[in-house]
């Protein structure tokens, strides 16, 4: 079947098997593998992606399922050589490790903020309790968002650090 | 990785319109809404649909409206919506408890009500909300609309009165006056089934004794409402005595299974312990509601 949508303000149209799930059809069809692939069972949210805006667990999505819609990946998160400021906050505040649980929370972040633009440590924590940092790393992650939420002015950067 | 078996996907424009693709492609075709129940199933190959209709585009039942009596509630309507829902939160706060540990902010994003009924699972949260606040739910196939009360409709563990060419379009919540509800679960971590929860709805009389009562547990191996615990309560005032022996009888009603989340003992304890507390928070809400009702009058 064809199925078309809009990803990170590109749109896209490409022939698919209706059983692909969002997070593949992400991965391998369009080479976005800034989604990670992780649990497989909708607990973990590395696959987190944002659908019109609401982060969804792409593992659970099919990709017929997100025909006409509008995604963003953690690619689309900085424009223009300009990072987000949630990315700016995870670099500022040691907000990843090994970086897998990273681009699902960040777009999660993306989310709350542009819904709640200043929210406390309760609501960030409620908001990433769907998804699981296997360092551990959850207060530095708080810290983060929080950071972001105070320096809502994107950063400017150079593009070597973009693509790092 | 875990790849769903082969099948069709067509997206219905209109109650109609699914309704006329579940009939064309017949009986391995299936209704999918949040798709977090069924895609995971499809996905063990627990099931296997042929034909996979997809209603996410039906926004004409993803709404909440008061109607005379009852809230009307579309079977579309996503967790998240319930959850912020002000009228919920104040007629109905059992449900806004429920939503508030029903897996997480994102898969609540996606899941609806509908999903969550139809799918049937034991251990699922509205099931229990709905049957204690005695909700109907209201099914449309080709033959026209039927409404069936929460018994009708539920048959057992992940089976419903919904035929395979129908689909639940919404549910209705009967308003009472003076009334207050609460909802309780105890789960391993955050996101997860219930170890066993607990709801009760009461509505109180004028003079402040109980006029009506229901109890329910999820994931107890009980899914209907508990009428012996309920017998103590009618038509008496609220007292924590009452509270502790409707626990009891609840607990010793329930029927639950030792599984991966707990051994029956526990189970039970739980059952009596979270019927203690949801009355407790059930009657406080009622009073409340009475009191506000009355400033109002």
């Amino acid at each position: 079947m064809q199925i078309s949508m809009t990803v990170n303000g590109e749109d896209i149209t490409r022939e698919i098997e209706p059983r692909v799930l969002l997070v593949h059809f992400i991965r391998d069809v369009l080479r976005l593998t800034g989604t990670h692939w992780g649990c497989d069972t909708s607990n973990c949210g590395t696959c987190v992606v944002l659908m019109d805006g609401l982060p969804v667990k792409s593992c659970t999505v099919l990709a017929a399922m997100a025909d006409g819609h509008a995604i963003t990946t953690v690619e689309g998160l900085a424009t223009g050589g300009t990072l987000d400021p949630v990315q700016q906050g995870f670099m500022e505040e040691h907000g990843l490790q090994c970086g897998f649980c990273t681009p699902g929370m960040m777009l999660t972040a993306r989310a709350l903020l542009d819904r709640n633009p200043h929210p406390d440590d309760g609501e960030i924590r409620e908001a990433i309790s769907g998804q699981m940092c296997r360092c551990t790393g959850y207060a530095t992650i708080v810290r983060s968002v929080k950071w972001a939420a105070e320096h809502p002015a994107a950063q400017e950067t150079t593009g070597e650090e973009v693509t790092a | 990785m875990q790849i769903p078996a082969p099948f069709d996907y067509a997206r219905a424009t209109s109650v109609e319109d699914a309704l006329a693709l579940l009939d064309r492609h017949g009986p391995e075709s299936r209704v999918v809404a949040g798709g977090h129940s069924l895609l995971p199933m499809m996905r063990l190959r627990l099931a296997r649909p042929e034909w996979l209709i997809d209603i996410n585009d039906l926004y004409e039942l993803d709404f909440i409206l008061r109607e005379g009596d009852y809230l009307r509630v579309g079977a579309m309507t996503r967790h998240t919506t319930l959850l912020e829902s002000a009228e919920i939160a104040r007629l109905f706060p059992i449900i806004t408890d429920a939503e508030r540990v029903i897996a997480d902010p994102i898969v609540r994003n996606r899941g609806t009500i509908g999903g969550s009924l139809c799918q049937a699972d034991p251990a699922e949260d509205l099931s229990t909300c709905c049957v204690v606040l005695r909700a109907e739910a209201v099914v449309r196939g080709p033959g026209g609309e039927r409404t069936l009360s929460m018994s009708e409709f539920h048959r057992g563990p992940y089976e419903t009165a919904v035929a395979q060419n129908e689909i639940l379009c919404e549910v209705r919540f009967p308003i009472l006056p003076r009334s207050g509800s609460a909802y309780e679960k105890v789960e391993r971590r955050v996101g997860d089934w219930a170890v066993v929860a607990a709801g009760a709805a009461v509505s109180l009389a004028e003079d402040g004794t109980i006029d009506d009562v229901s109890i329910g547990l999820t994931a107890a191996g009980i899914d209907h409402t508990i009428a012996e615990a309920e017998a103590v309560l009618h038509g008496k005032k609220p007292t924590e005595g009452l509270f502790i022996e409707a626990g009891r009888l609840a607990a010793a009603a329930s029927d639950p299974i030792a599984d991966q989340r707990g051994p029956v003992d526990y189970k039970r304890h739980l059952a009596d312990e979270l019927t203690r507390r949801v009355l407790r928070q059930a009657c406080a809400r009622a009073l409340e509601a009475r009191h506000t009702t009355t400033q109002e009058g």
